[in-house]
């Protein structure tokens, strides 16, 4: 009861602090985006998400496309793979043990959990298959079992790589598998003390050779210590064939996807940043992961701005901090990536989708959504532009929310909901001429979608 | 004249209302000595002490509050009232200190110490407050 009451009364302050509510916000998306100084009331500025069920609603999809759930029902849906042969990989499971520290942590934990599903750590990967090509996935087993808060997937010839919470596993994989052949080899351990972040984001080498692994810190902003920060907040390369790591990119907070660009082996991730200095700070990011680079955290963000909150401070690594790529908006939670092709059409033939899981620290909730970011030339060019959306009402009400987004070469897109626990697929409502030349079972190749005879 | 004897207290504080108020101070106190040893040293763990002492004193602040608002359904005015007020101020202030501490890091200074430093000296004046009464010879 007297929970109930600090609860309340933590709201009523909180919904009594928030921004003023029809201020436009900054613009926060592109290379340079606009950052005001930090501002932290006597309670930080809270809106959760409130779950209902879907219905018969589905989410909100650009004309000339159609969206379908493939399959719901899971232990908390992360991320997916979608296979050479068109089947689809779910990494199902919650993962993080930290334990309350602060008198904070206990009402904080309670709040937030309001605005997340209850289901139950699948701790598992499901395989979906759909056979016959008509977009309804008939077949779906259990890939392999008793892993610990599997979330990064990547495959790379004949072996499947899943990262735990814990550890980068190994799989052998034959095209066609519905199971896995045997348990896991397990390539390394990973940084799992505490795992506030406990997400590890995962990505493979063109040539197999190296696995990238994210690695988010262990707090927001150091609040839990520096000494919980050993080997926190960055991205490991990770010899395949020997398991040993180097770091690749390192105070980049929480790289919760990780990405291989098409063409170039050019390694991306998305980045979520720190929290509870304002509602339009920090923008999370989209960026090209530079080898050697400090992407700021703790000290700074966005380049040079300080952050105060980690003390002792450092100028030297503040000095040293660079400049992420694109600004994704503050508070969105980008929690997917995945590189676009033609066969999605040409309004989303070159680029990548974000899927974003939404905002608590703000009181106009920003994310809840697909975003589409255009490339040209290799690089982002211009404004996001929403895809799916309709995962959240005006209201507070919210259906689902967006994490891992995967794409099927045969032009889909796969988006995992945790909230509702859900895999959607959204495809053109015509298929596009071009993305009809592969078939079932055979190698994914790039040269048959030529950008032209497209019904759009 | 009066027939009570002046040795006898005019009126006593409740035992368990006595401890409940007492122990606002030292836990408050420990708080505050947190704090500048957090200010002084940015070790984390100092500011997580620092939380759950100034939480520790918040319950023992809310029940000698409660104490404080049943002594004076028998007596409105004179100590037993001023112990009310402060104990009010501090609860409020200590309230305050609480949120300031649940901000991450050193966000929280340096207003956490200096919020800290003054609702002890409140909850050290409420204590006085609330036992002044108990000195022979006092009135109400």
């Amino acid at each position: 009861m007297k929970r109930l009451v600090v609860i309340a009364a933590l709201a009523a302050l909180a919904a009594g602090c928030g921004q003023r509510g029809n201020q436009p916000d900054p613009m926060q998306y592109g290379p340079d985006p606009q950052l005001p100084a930090s501002h932290r009331g006597l309670l930080p500025t809270m809106k959760i998400a409130h779950p209902v069920p879907w219905g018969n609603r589905r989410p909100t999809v650009p004309p000339g496309y159609t969206i379908t759930a493939i399959a719901t029902g899971f232990g908390i849906a992360r991320q997916t793979l979608v296979l050479p042969n068109g089947d689809i990989l779910v990494a199902e499971g919650h993962g993080g043990n930290e334990k309350p520290l602060r008198p904070k942590d206990f009402i904080a934990g309670v709040i937030k959990a309001k605005g997340t599903s209850h289901a139950k750590s699948g701790n598992r990967l499901t395989l979906l298959r759909d056979a016959d090509g008509d977009g309804a996935y008939e077949t779906r087993t259990v890939f392999a079992d008793k892993l610990n808060a599997p979330y990064g997937l990547a495959l790379v010839g004949g072996q499947l790589y899943v990262a735990d919470q814990d550890a980068l596993l190994r799989f052998p994989y034959r095209p066609g598998d519905t199971r896995a052949s045997g348990p896991p080899v397990k390539v390394t351990d990973l940084p799992a003390r505490i795992n506030h972040h406990w997400t590890k984001s995962l990505a493979a080498s063109p040539d197999g050779r190296f696995l990238y692994v994210g690695i988010g810190s262990n707090s927001n902003i150091t609040e839990r210590g520096m000494d919980v920060e050993i080997d926190r907040a960055r991205i490991w390369q990770v010899d395949a064939a020997t398991g040993a790591h180097r770091p690749f990119a390192t105070g980049i907070r929480n790289p919760t996807a990780l990405a291989i660009q098409p063409g170039t082996g050019q390694l991306w991730a998305v980045v979520n940043e720190r929290d509870e200095i304002g509602p339009n700070l920090v923008p999370d990011y989209l960026t090209a992961v530079r080898e050697g680079a400090f992407y700021g955290w703790p000290w700074s963000y966005w380049g040079h701005n300080v952050d105060r909150r980690a003390q002792p401070q450092d100028p030297h690594k503040v000095a040293e901090a660079i400049r992420p790529d694109y600004g994704l908006g503050s508070h969105v939670a980008a929690l997917g990536v995945a590189f676009s092709t033609p066969a999605l059409g040409p309004r989303f033939a070159d680029g990548v989708f974000v899927g974003e899981h939404g905002s608590w620290n703000r009181s106009r909730p920003s994310g809840y959504k697909v975003v589409f970011v255009p490339f040209r030339g290799g690089r982002p060019a211009g404004m996001p532009v929403d895809v799916v959306t309709g995962f959240q009402d005006p209201n507070g009400d919210t259906r689902g929310r967006p994490v891992g987004v995967t794409v099927d070469p045969r032009g889909a897109l796969i988006i995992a909901d945790d909230l509702s626990n859900t895999i959607w697929r959204m495809v053109p409502a015509q298929r596009i001429p071009a993305a009809q030349a592969p078939t079932r079972g055979a190698p994914p190749s790039k040269d048959n979608h030529p950008k032209t005879a497209t019904p759009y | 004249m009066a027939t009570r004897d002046p040795r006898t207290p005019a009126r006593t504080i409740h035992p368990l209302h006595a401890v409940l108020l007492a122990g606002t101070v030292p836990l408050f106190l420990g708080g505050l000595l947190a704090d500048l040893a957090y200010g002084s040293t940015m070790e984390m763990q100092w500011s997580n002490f620092a939380g759950w002492l100034i939480a520790g004193a918040m319950v023992f602040t809310g029940f000698a509050l409660l104490g404080a608002l049943i002594a004076l359904i028998r007596v409105r005015r004179g100590w037993p009232l001023l112990c009310f007020v402060l104990l009010l101020a501090a609860f409020v202030l200590g309230l305050i200190d609480s949120f300031v501490h649940a901000r991450d890091a050193w966000a929280m200074m340096p207003d956490a110490t200096i919020l800290s430093a003054i609702v002890l000296v409140v909850a050290i004046l409420a204590t006085w407050a609330g036992f002044a009464s108990l000195r022979a010879g006092a009135t109400p």
